[in-house]
């Protein structure tokens, strides 16, 4: 039974830091349509932004957390402007060129920052753990969790309750309309990508403590990520969150039934059969396009 | 870049010529080393996922390689390094290989990390009768005459250590791995050393590649207690299984880590304060007192930055240079060979910085296996240093089945 609920803590945990990641990538892919390639390589920039400022600057990584956000947001806006934006009728090259973009990203972290996996610091604050009978949970993967809900949580706000997400929503259901009615498309565009970059560089900077720091660590992770938005279904919050959740604890228990490679054989095996029977996902969107 | 990838295309097109005349073969490769000065490959991967090891390897021979030029050379002739970047991909090693071996008569060729690589180039080795120096430590059960193998094999890093970590930790082992063959075969070995001093396994279990989140592994950890995790994980997955480790709080006093593949490489990554505490089993570590050792770190620091560290496959890629050195000086200058180059290695004693090396006529090293223990600057203490040198046995697993001067022989 302990067995059980730790491990129930694993998924959870695993699941909190697959919906950071996917939930960039559910929110670009949800009001754009564009399949974003490089996003695993924004998670990598956070963790480097995040040990370029404890290393040269001395900030821990709380405190770096809202300074990776903006500049990683930054690096996606000047993306989007410079890229993407020319692209948004040619769904096919969006990928190609997303995914070039990724590639130059990596190498030229290799070059500038080297190809070593870098260390960072953990909090202080946040080590240890927290017992609760034998339930034992790292505090800082708590945080992590908590941290990926209200990041959730604030994503929700910003697409219901306010003025640039009631946009945005329009924007998603008839792009043509909207603008008709005044809707400033391309500036709606530009800065929803930078939310979902920085987005992923958060993520980024919270993975370091626990992962290692390589200019190619993205390239595994973005793959977990396209699997949470394609089980939840495309462009939907709560579908990211159910999918995260469910492919994370999904993994766990495979992982202490069997063990963690034939884990993710089965959890790989099981979201085939999900999609051959619900091929839009958990939550589609309904919108008509 | 673009004129050598065209020289490369035909290089491979006069490959193909030359392998179907059996005779052109032979005298090509009887030709080399007359110049005034001697070829020698360095191939090591500079880009691509292994690079990040791998280029330290190349950085330590190419230094040994101009140490040696500086001093003169051999017989007054310099060492000419031929640099290739095979990119981390096997049949590249192999491209490569052939070219360092055909077109630029390199008598010998330093170079692979990883056991792939060398799989890889050693039917061109074979074929083309040439000497191919291997530096890392690997899982053993090969016996080719054209590799020179600088590293452990399983029997000299878990000889001292199995023993050893029964006797203070207690006889519970729990294994755990990448899924490749390396692992595998190290496992298969600790397993019958087990049995032998009265251990036991309470689970084992292998991680994909990259792998890089353990918390399920960590947990099996808590609930088995076993006394000792025998790790085989290597590369990132290594530093994020340390850090996710020491993150759960689990104690290195009661259950530590022994490696067989934690560097200085996978120290500096993981940070000291994770790392500390736990041990390694190798036959060099950077903090080794020996007056080689001295210099080694100093000229490599003051060469790459003061922060770059060595550890025990940079040591080997070093001090296989100068084992090619040593045999070079033992022959004729107009008979080099790689075969004579091999001949005359046998035998060779040489002061590495780990300690006086020998090479074995199976050529694997006899080497001086130490456990360390790591401390939070970063650097292993060394607790254990083998009271003898220890002979390799690439077989050690395998009942019957000896690697000697003339090749493997099966009972």
């Amino acid at each position: 039974m302990d067995v059980i609920a730790n491990q129930l803590f694993a998924g959870l945990s695993m699941a909190s830091i697959m919906l950071m990641i996917a939930l960039g990538l559910a929110i670009i892919y949800g009001a754009m349509g564009v399949i974003n390639l490089a996003h695993g390589e924004f998670v990598m920039l956070g963790a480097y932004a995040t040990w370029a400022l404890q290393t040269y600057a001395g900030l821990g990584i709380l405190p770096a957390l809202p300074l990776v956000f903006v500049a990683v947001g930054a690096v996606g806006w000047v993306i989007e402007k410079v890229v993407v934006q020319n692209l948004y009728h040619r769904p096919l090259d969006t990928i190609l060129a997303t995914w070039g973009i990724g590639i130059i990203l990596q190498q030229a972290v290799r070059l500038g920052v080297g190809a070593e996996s870098r260390f960072v610091k953990g909090p202080e604050l946040l080590s240890g753990n927290t017992e609760i009978g034998p339930l034992i949970m790292s505090n800082y993967r708590l945080f992590v969790i908590f941290f990926s809900i209200a990041v959730l949580w604030g994503s929700w706000l910003l697409m219901t309750r306010t003025e640039f997400g009631m946009k945005l929503r329009a924007i998603i259901q008839n792009r043509s309309i909207s603008e008709c009615y005044g809707i400033e498309s391309k500036r709606v565009y530009s800065i929803t990508f930078a939310y979902g970059a920085g987005l992923a560089g958060i993520a980024g900077a919270l993975i370091t403590p626990l992962f290692s720091t390589i200019p190619t660590m993205g390239t595994g992770l973005v793959v977990d990520a396209f699997l949470v938005v394609i089980v939840g279904g495309l462009g939907s919050l709560i579908g990211a969150a159910t999918a995260s959740v469910l492919i994370g604890e999904a993994t766990a228990l495979f992982s202490m039934i069997m063990n963690d490679t034939l884990g993710r054989i089965a959890v790989l095996a099981g979201i085939i059969l999900l999609i051959r029977f619900r091929p839009r996902g958990l939550f589609p969107t309904e919108t008509r396009r | 870049m673009k004129r050598r990838d065209f020289l490369g295309g035909v290089g491979a097109v006069g490959t193909a010529g030359i392998l179907s005349t059996p005779a052109l073969l032979t005298s090509a490769s009887r030709a080399l080393a007359q110049g005034n000065d001697i070829p020698v490959g360095l191939l090591f991967s500079l880009t691509g996922a292994v690079a990040v090891v791998e280029s330290t390897l190349h950085d330590a021979a190419l230094m040994a390689i101009e140490e040696i030029n500086a001093a003169g050379g051999i017989h007054g002739r310099q060492l000419r390094p031929i640099i290739e970047d095979p990119a981390s991909d096997p049949a590249t090693y192999a491209d490569r290989a052939r070219r360092l071996m055909i077109r630029d008569k390199c008598v010998s060729v330093f170079g692979s990390y990883t056991s792939a690589s060398r799989q890889a180039v050693l039917p061109v080795t074979e074929q083309r009768k040439n000497l191919y120096w291997y530096p890392t430590l690997y899982e053993g059960r090969e016996c080719s005459r054209n590799v020179m193998y600088g590293g452990a094999v399983p029997n000299q890093q878990q000889d001292e250590l199995i023993p050893w970590a029964i006797e203070n930790f207690g006889p519970r082992f729990y294994m755990i791995g990448n899924n490749y063959v390396y692992p595998k075969e190290e496992n298969n070995y600790c397993k019958t050393l087990l049995s032998e001093y009265g251990g036991e396994v309470v689970h084992e279990e292998y991680v994909p590649l990259g792998h890089s989140d353990f918390s399920s592994v960590i947990n099996r950890i808590r609930s088995e207690q076993p006394d000792v995790i025998f790790a085989t994980v290597v590369g990132d997955s290594d530093v994020a299984f340390a850090r996710q480790y020491h993150a759960a709080e689990l104690d290195p006093a009661k259950m530590p880590v022994v490696s067989l593949t934690r560097s200085e490489v996978e120290v500096k990554a993981i940070g000291g304060e994770a790392a500390a505490g736990h041990f390694s089993s190798a036959p060099y570590f950077m903090g080794h007192d020996t007056p080689e050792n001295e210099k080694f770190v100093e000229a490599y620091k003051s060469r790459y930055g003061a922060d770059q560290v060595t550890h025990f496959v940079s040591e080997a890629a070093y001090f296989q240079v100068y084992q090619f050195k040593a045999a070079l000086e033992k022959l004729d200058p107009a008979n080099i060979t790689p075969e004579t180059i091999r001949d005359a290695a046998v035998g060779l004693t040489l002061n590495a910085p780990q300690g006086e090396i020998l090479i074995d006529e199976n050529l694997h090293t006899h080497l001086w296996p130490k456990i360390g223990q790591w401390q939070t600057n970063g650097q292993a203490e060394v607790l254990v240093e083998s009271t003898e040198r220890i002979a390799p046995k690439p077989y050690a697993a395998y009942d019957g089945q000896t690697c000697t001067g003339e090749g493997l022989v099966k009972a």
